[in-house]
């Protein structure tokens, strides 16, 4: 019985009791002295250039320290590239307050700083901004012949794949075929918590930063570069993060804001955002999508062209991945994929949640459905036929994939077999009831990342790593592998993450922390096995003389030879007998590019949906979800789950509600507040089913992990749009899917 | 075809703004005494002033409800509020709820059923919670949901957050 056993269990988040008690301190909750508050003031304008901020008004108030905008700014660093983060793309940095130049509504044109909040809000309402408005472009319809092939991409952008085979003869010569445009709007991430910054001043040129991010380390390259501090005075914290959602990948301009008054004012400066502000600072850009399928007589895929056409700023070329999943997801030899940007006077927009793939899943999800119509066949009969063993679009087989188990285990659960084919044919009343399924399909990523282990005398496991946690339960795995990994309980560790003092891990993004700081948490662990494997052995009549590092294991607290567990030793009592008061060992973790290189490494899902469709109202309500995901080993049950029930959540605003409306007269964002960019509550909740399915890959990493976080969010919109099609035979392809679309 | 747009000038100069005066505030069993403005809302009261950070801001507009609190066992949006008005009121806080070592049942439940991912909305959550059992309205799911669907929960907890309500309301 080993009772160190952690990982693929079900433990309680182990920042649960903080979070639940009010005493996980987040960026905006650091109450450090002498604290000033900063406020920021936007433009109502998308396009055109300030022509005088009337700060002396406002600087006359009593309490009220300064006023930033372009006409008083310091000198800041020069060069884009010490404005560009670890996810920039190409083209140039926004730079706040850089110059009068509006090229977005909402752009900051000023912060205003003052002894209080209140005041600071009174006095940036009062501030007067006088503009010159050019005319601008907001309507990506108006774009569709415009579109230009993006120059250099953001990490982990990869272009389409050239086309192969005949794509255009084989759909026009296809026994049926169809071709549909769909489009989704913007839509904005909206973490409950606001972006904030709180900069503690702590001497000329030293500041401690408490950033909201996903990233302490980018945040720092970015503050060391823009402002020309060294790193060892530029320390950046964030130990929670109020949901990120990609929001917090990039650095934003409430920390540039705070960091520049803190710097000026030499005194601590906090900036936070606003609900409204909280539109301009990225989102899943408006895109547009035209899809052409055809199909043999046997039911197979004959040809698949898959085009995306979405906006971006003036000033960067921001890419995200959206097409080329089609390329993998389905054995076809004819296909082109295409990939356009169109600028418009909007800002970059920004990785959101399964960025680009959660955009083209709709496409090509939908369309698939679409097919399997067309066709005569059954939706899931038809992605069966259509199965993809290899990954095309590389040429390479898949590390791993358990998809075909997913469409399986997940059609069983759900009751798919007793589905009828033709749409409207389940009502009850006026309600209609329609089925519809998807599946989805995500990289297994790894980044570089470092970790450090420390064990005291007193027997505990103190383990580093500068990641982030987001929500994603990044402290709680991380403790159940270290802890497994040197055989004590969790109460005997503790990990600390979200500070640029500790080793450098990489963004918290992408579904690929549990890989990549995990690995890096093993080994750090392993490196100190081993040292304490050493320091046993150095004792007189060691039981562990000779044995190599396997041939031992840590379990309940002991050091013991595998092949036979009564030769054992005490932990606690191999660093006391050694006389050393603590033992430490770091490391590095790196993905196996020789290893992975021969294979195409992905997470998988199929997700079986149920709604119901007031035949009166146009009124749809989700009534039950079933996903079922394939993403290697879940480290934890609980946690993971949470991952996936988050992402049917994201699906159903994405199918149902999500979307930030442009109001192209004035270039703005009309909902920009929680009461109108509607999300899902919790009388929206339908009954959800998370299945996760077996899946060992010792290729992707050691310990054999995908990620879960974006994966368990495809295939959920498609699935939800593909129910309202059955249950009420209208094929709505612009989301969200409102009453008024089905009325 | 560029257009000027020249805003008003503030006649007569620009209105002072409002003096501070002392508020006696009754948060968690114990009383203190700010110097705060009129116009300070009780949400920043408690965040900026008496440094309670466990009552959260999410939208600043009674749109969300991370910033719920109880007030005299009512749950409240505490930014849609000024604090000067609950100077004889019993405020409690999720501070006031229970600690990290001696966590409430409500709180508990949060854990065991993992009703949180990133924590923000959770506070609010659980005062909202503690709320609707002191109303003693929450007999089934459907009006636990409904009665629970003025906190939003970006991270989608909802199910978690169903689960642990439903536990402690079968327990009383």
């Amino acid at each position: 019985m080993t009772q160190t056993n952690h990982i693929g269990k079900g433990a309680n988040r182990v920042d649960g009791p903080l979070k639940v008690s009010g005493t996980a301190h987040y960026a905006g909750e650091f109450n450090v002295p002498n604290l000033a508050y900063g406020y920021v003031v936007n433009s109502p304008i998308a396009k055109g250039k300030v022509t005088r901020v009337h700060a002396e008004e406002v600087l006359g108030l009593p309490g009220v320290l300064a006023v930033y905008s372009h006409e008083n700014v310091p000198h800041l660093a020069w060069f884009d590239r010490s404005y560009k983060d670890l996810l920039a793309p190409g083209g140039s940095p926004f730079r706040p307050l850089h110059t009068p130049d509006i090229t977005f509504n909402q752009q900051p044109v000023a912060l205003v700083v003052a002894e209080t909040f209140e005041l600071a809000r009174y006095a940036a309402a009062l501030l007067r901004v006088d503009y010159e408005q050019e005319p601008h472009e907001t309507n990506l319809g108006t774009k569709r012949t415009e579109g230009y092939l993006p120059g250099g991409g953001k990490l982990g952008y990869a272009p389409p794949p050239p086309p192969r085979g005949n794509p255009e003869k084989a759909w026009k010569n296809a026994t049926h075929s169809i071709e549909a445009e769909y489009a989704h709007g913007a839509q904005h991430h909206n973490p409950m918590e606001l972006f904030a910054a709180t900069v503690e001043w702590l001497a000329d040129d030293k500041i401690t930063v408490y950033d909201k991010t996903q990233g302490v380390f980018n945040v720092q390259r970015y503050l060391t570069g823009v402002f020309g501090l060294s790193k060892d005075n530029c320390r950046v914290v964030n130990q929670f993060m109020g949901g990120g959602f990609g929001s917090g990948l990039r650095p934003q301009y409430s920390v540039f804001m705070a960091t520049l008054a803190a710097l000026e004012l030499k005194r601590s400066v906090r900036v936070t955002l606003t609900r409204q502000q909280m539109f301009s600072i990225g989102h899943r850009p408006n895109t547009l999508q035209l899809l052409k399928l055809g199909t043999n007589p046997d039911g197979s895929l004959a040809a698949l062209q898959h085009h995306a056409l979405h906006e971006t700023s003036l000033f960067e070329d921001y890419t995200e991945n959206v097409v080329n999943w089609s390329g993998m997801q389905y054995k076809c030899d004819n296909v082109k994929l295409g990939y356009q940007l169109a600028q418009l006077d909007v800002y970059s927009p920004q990785d959101m949640r399964a960025p680009g793939a959660a955009t083209g899943n709709v496409g090509i999800e939908v369309a698939m459905d679409e097919m399997a119509y067309a066709a005569g066949l059954d939706p899931l009969e038809f992605r069966l036929r259509n199965y993809a063993e290899r990954d095309q679009n590389v040429d390479k087989p898949f590390s791993s994939k358990k998809l075909r188990e997913c469409y399986h285990e997940g059609a069983a659960k759900f009751g798919w077999d007793k589905r009828p084919l033709e749409p409207r044919s389940m009502r009850n009343g006026h309600l209609l009831t329609g089925w519809g399924m998807a599946g989805g399909v995500w990289d297994a990523m790894q980044m570089p990342s470092r970790a450090s282990a420390r064990l005291t005398a007193d027997g505990r496991l103190l383990v580093l790593s500068g990641a982030g946690e987001n929500g994603a339960g990044t402290y709680t795995i991380m403790t159940q592998i270290a802890a497994e990994t040197l055989g004590l309980p969790l109460e005997a560790v503790t990990f600390e993450l979200g500070d640029t003092d500790q080793p450098q891990a990489p963004l918290q993004g992408g579904s690929w922390t549990a890989a990549s700081v995990g690995t890096a948490v093993k080994n750090a662990c392993d490196a100190l096995g081993q040292k304490l494997l050493k320091l046993a052995q150095k004792q007189k009549d060691s039981p562990l003389q000779g044995a190599d590092y396997d041939e031992v294991e840590f379990v309940n607290g002991q050091l013991r030879l595998r092949r036979d567990p009564d030769q054992a030793v005490v932990l606690r009592d191999v660093l006391q007998a050694s006389g050393e008061t603590e033992v430490e060992a770091d490391s590095t973790a790196l993905p196996n590019m020789l290893k992975q290189n021969g294979y195409s490494l992905h997470s998988h899902n199929a997700v079986f949906a149920e709604v119901q469709v007031d035949e009166d109202l146009g009124t749809v309500r989700v009534t039950r979800v079933v996903n079922a995901v394939a993403a290697g080993r879940i480290l934890n049950r609980k946690t993971a789950r949470s991952q996936v029930l988050g992402g049917v959540v994201w699906g159903l605003g994405m199918a149902l509600m999500e979307e930030t409306i442009m109001d192209h007269k004035f270039g703005r964002y009309v909902n920009h507040n929680y009461a109108e960019y509607h999300i899902p509550v919790n009388a929206d909740m339908p009954d959800i089913d998370v299945l996760f399915i077996h899946e060992e890959d010792d290729i992707v990493n050691p310990l054999g992990v995908k990620g879960i976080g974006e994966v368990g969010m495809l295939g959920v919109t498609a699935a939800i749009a593909n129910a309202v099609f059955h249950a009420t035979g209208k094929r709505v392809r612009d989301l969200p899917i409102m009453l008024d679309k089905l009325l | 075809m560029s257009q000027l747009l020249t805003s008003t000038p503030h006649r007569g100069g620009l209105p002072a703004p409002v003096p501070t005066g002392p508020v006696r505030l009754h948060i968690n069993g114990q009383t203190q005494t700010l110097q705060l403005a009129p116009w300070t809302s009780l949400l920043d009261a408690l965040r900026e002033y008496a440094h309670l950070t466990g009552t959260k801001k999410g939208c600043d507009h009674g749109q969300c409800g991370a910033c719920t609190v109880l007030v005299n066992g009512r749950r409240i949006n505490s930014c849609l509020t000024l604090a000067v008005m609950h100077e004889d009121d019993d405020i409690t806080t999720i501070e006031g709820l229970g600690t990290p070592d001696h966590l409430s049942p409500l709180q508990q439940a949060f854990v065991d059923h993992d009703a949180f991912q990133c924590g923000y909305c959770t506070p609010g959550q659980i005062c909202s919670a503690q709320g609707l059992l002191n109303e003693c309205r929450a007999h089934s799911e459907a009006e636990i949901k409904e009665l629970m669907s003025g906190n939003l929960c970006r991270c989608g907890a909802y199910t978690g957050i169903l689960n642990a309500v439903k536990e402690v309301v079968d327990k009383q």
